[in-house]
């Protein structure tokens, strides 16, 4: 057997799990190569949605009053345990991503359903929101039909309320989405210490829709 | 030379089967995750939209062959130079060379199986069909009169297919992302065993500054194109001053994606340059690094100077100065590679293959769309140039004319590679010098015309300007007719046998060592790096020696 060959010839191993696709050499070189994939993802997600709070911080620096005048409509209550939610969702998915680095199978199971179940409740609480906003005619642009205000351009605020709360929610649906396909995966089986990419990876994502909700709620809810 | 003989190396007998021919059938290329075959459909898809846009371009010079309506209405006429920049700029020009040679060669040149996420790669091509889709479809809603750049408040008030042309250049920016997630990770973990990343292939530098600039820019421009389709949808008002918004703010917006854009053509242009010029000159590069952090430094510093498009929009003066440094600064990174090639050629053995004609070609056209860009980056001339043909010409220059010659250099470069095949180098040599010409006569005139106040997009136009756009109509039929003979002659090469040599231009990089064409897993077995990407000096260096590239 030789033992300090360098990798010229591993790749016809076939690796040391199912999971690992035959262009790679080894498990850690595919674990690297999905680590960078998401956080460069990531860092599209960042601009994507830096583009949006770029165009709030300019409106709302060039119309104060009617930001400050509408973002009273907002339930800070209701806001404040979103971020509580999805602050406890933030740190099961952390322990879902140990579950999986110590072949728990179990405990990665109950980690991702309880995430999951945080996901699912943030959107419940949205969705009252929302539908509060709908009744009373707060919508954005040329929907906004709130009668009494006394500050106008107010919609202003409420179109990059809805747009970006709106993209952030889509983010949770497709986080909610990925965590489920994870807990399908984690039922069969396939995830241990040897290979939990798609464990890391998915967390990674999630953390990142938690911390730009960190960056929502205050901008929106808080503004003084 | 070695062409059409029968590849006798050793080592690489013919007992697995090519990569275009194993697995067959329609369904194994549509549902492939070979960058190879992704990447010659890529090619195939930018080439059609290439014709489509073509067409668009005659259709625009003959209508302006008389200083009156030629052959269409201006209402047309707004449609057509839309449709051309627009299928041009983001079904052409951007994935030209990153997702057509870039998914073919990348890994080839860093000696790995495929790029890092294979199934990624093809939904980005499904992705790009999606989108290409969607732009072909807003013709039937009567089309789009907006120019490519999508102007607010005139794209967030007209009628036709805005919405959806909007919404495909969202969806094709995401297959840019995805290339470009892809290079990225793949330059960083599969380089073979003993690459270092300054013994890397000077394309995978261009490759990689690239994908940088695809990654921090596409995103704003999707959010961008979101917000017009949210102000046609809804009236949310950020673009519109009535409602209390800023159309100016759009173009902020827009041009933070799109400057950087315009390295997305031009970086891969100069990286396929790099690899043409050292092969054809069997010369080491001069200048490694410097070209190496050159891409580098245009693909950062590009994103500093996005303002220079907007001196005449109302710009503070003191911003504007900033933006007039700024871009005369990156000129200077692109001086060093123009220098560094030169430099590469001085006393080199110089073949002047099909591939090597078009990388002079690209040196005296990029020069020449460079220091043009610096009449525009200046302040005092930009006011007199600014939205004049001399514009036009400039980025013609630059983003047609250095990219897409770019893109027939790498094609004529590795073509054999692709294919196993080489086409008629007679009829290369001739088709390159009517692009070349072709190319000058159409726009060498505009600059004349842009500088003596010629607008840009105009239907009509004065009599005296008549004669100069009389030779840029002509200048567009000799372009024309090169490109036609290209295909002509490119296609007539599958009627040959396959059987070209794995190495048929002596060529020091990696994808070289295999058989062309290669097989689906491309090497047999991992390739180890034995001597840098431009190592040809006359005594082959021992093996299992690793030497540097510079």
């Amino acid at each position: 057997m030789s033992t300090a060959v360098p990798s010229a010839h591993a790749h016809a191993e076939g690796g040391h799990t199912p999971f690992l696709q035959h262009h790679f050499r080894e498990m850690s070189q595919q674990f690297d190569a999905a680590k960078i994939g998401m956080w460069l993802f990531l860092v599209t997600e960042v601009l994507l949605f830096g583009g949006l709070f770029v165009g709030y911080g300019i409106m709302h620096a060039r119309h104060p009053e009617a930001f400050m005048a509408a973002h009273h409509h907002l339930d800070k209550t209701m806001g404040a345990l979103n971020t509580v939610v999805l602050l406890i969702s933030s740190f099961t998915m952390v322990l879902s991503v140990w579950a999986a680095q110590t072949s728990r199978k179990k405990l990665l199971i109950l980690f991702l359903l309880l995430t999951l179940a945080c996901a699912g409740t943030f959107m419940v609480v949205k969705y009252f929101e929302y539908s509060h906003k709908f009744h009373e005619g707060l919508l954005p642009g040329k929907y906004y039909s709130h009668k009494g205000d006394t500050v106008p351009g107010q919609f202003l605020f409420f179109s990059f309320y809805f747009m970006m709360t709106g993209l952030h929610g889509i983010h949770v649906l497709l986080g909610m989405a990925a965590i489920a396909w994870l807990v399908w995966r984690a039922a069969r089986g396939h995830f241990s210490s040897a290979y939990y990419a798609p464990v890391e990876i998915t967390g990674l994502y999630w953390h990142l829709v938690d911390l730009i909700w960190i960056y929502l709620f205050p901008l929106m809810y808080l503004i003084s | 030379m070695s062409e059409g003989v029968l590849h006798a190396g050793a080592g690489h007998a013919v007992h697995h089967a090519d990569y275009l021919e194993e697995p067959k059938g329609l369904w194994s290329w549509l549902t492939t995750v070979d960058h190879k075959r992704i990447g010659l459909m890529y090619m195939w898809s930018v080439l059609f939209f290439f014709l489509v846009g073509g067409i668009f371009a005659l259709l625009i010079r003959l209508e302006l062959l008389t200083p009156k309506q030629t052959i269409m209405d201006a209402e047309t006429y707004n449609r057509v130079f839309t449709l051309h920049g627009a299928i041009m700029t983001f079904l052409v020009i951007i994935p030209a060379i990153p997702a057509a040679l870039g998914n073919f060669a990348l890994p080839l040149l860093l000696g790995a199986k495929d790029v890092a996420f294979p199934r990624l790669n093809l939904a980005s091509l499904y992705v790009y069909w999606t989108g290409a889709a969607m732009a072909v479809a807003t013709l039937a809603l009567g089309g789009v009169d907006t120019g490519w750049t999508f102007y607010t408040p005139y794209s967030t008030t007209t009628g036709g297919g805005v919405t959806l042309m909007v919404l495909a250049a969202f969806v094709l920016g995401f297959s840019s992302i995805f290339t470009g997630v892809n290079f990225i990770a793949t330059i960083h973990k599969l380089r073979a065993p003993g690459m270092g990343w300054f013994e890397m292939p000077l394309f995978c530098w261009g490759m990689y500054a690239t994908a940088l600039i695809q990654i921090l820019a596409t995103p704003v421009l999707g959010i961008t194109l979101l917000l017009i389709v949210m102000e046609r949808v809804l009236g949310v008002g950020i673009f519109d001053p009535q409602l209390g918004g800023d159309p100016v703010l759009f173009q902020h917006f827009f041009w933070f994606y799109s400057h950087p854009a315009v390295y997305i053509m031009i970086l891969p242009a100069m990286a396929v340059i790099s690899e043409v010029i050292p092969t054809f000159s069997k010369k080491t590069i001069f200048g490694y690094k410097a070209i190496a952090f050159s891409s580098v430094a245009i693909a950062l510093l590009g994103f500093l100077v996005w303002a220079h498009h907007m001196f005449v929009a109302g710009m503070s003066l003191f911003a504007g100065a900033i933006f007039s440094f700024l871009t005369f600064f990156i000129a200077i990174p692109s001086a060093i590679k123009v220098f560094n090639w030169i430099a590469t050629m001085w006393r080199g053995s110089i073949s002047l293959e099909a591939p090597m004609l078009y990388a002079i070609s690209f040196l005296l056209i990029f020069t020449i769309g460079g220091l043009t860009g610096l009449f525009l980056a200046a302040l005092s001339t930009d006011v007199h140039l600014h939205d004049t043909y001399f514009v036009v010409s400039h980025f013609h220059y630059v983003m047609a004319g250095s990219n897409l010659i770019a893109l027939l250099a790498g094609m004529h470069y590795w073509w054999p590679k692709m294919y196993g095949r080489l086409y008629n180098k007679k009829l290369a040599a001739i088709s390159c010098a009517l692009i070349f010409i072709g190319f000058n006569m159409t726009f060498l005139p505009q600059f004349v015309l842009g500088s003596r106040g010629m607008p840009r997009r105009y239907f009509n136009y004065l009599p005296q300007f008549q004669d100069l756009h009389v030779a840029s109509t002509i200048g567009s039929w000799v372009l024309a007719a090169g490109l036609f003979l290209t295909a002509a002659y490119l296609l007539a090469s599958f009627r040959q046998p396959k059987g070209m040599a794995a190495n048929p231009w002596g060529g020091r990089t990696l994808e070289w060592e295999t058989t062309s064409p290669p097989t689906t897993h491309n090497f047999e077995g991992q390739p180890v790096l034995q001597h840098g990407p431009y190592d040809y000096r006359p005594e082959p260096a021992p093996v299992g020696v690793k030497e540097l590239a510079h």
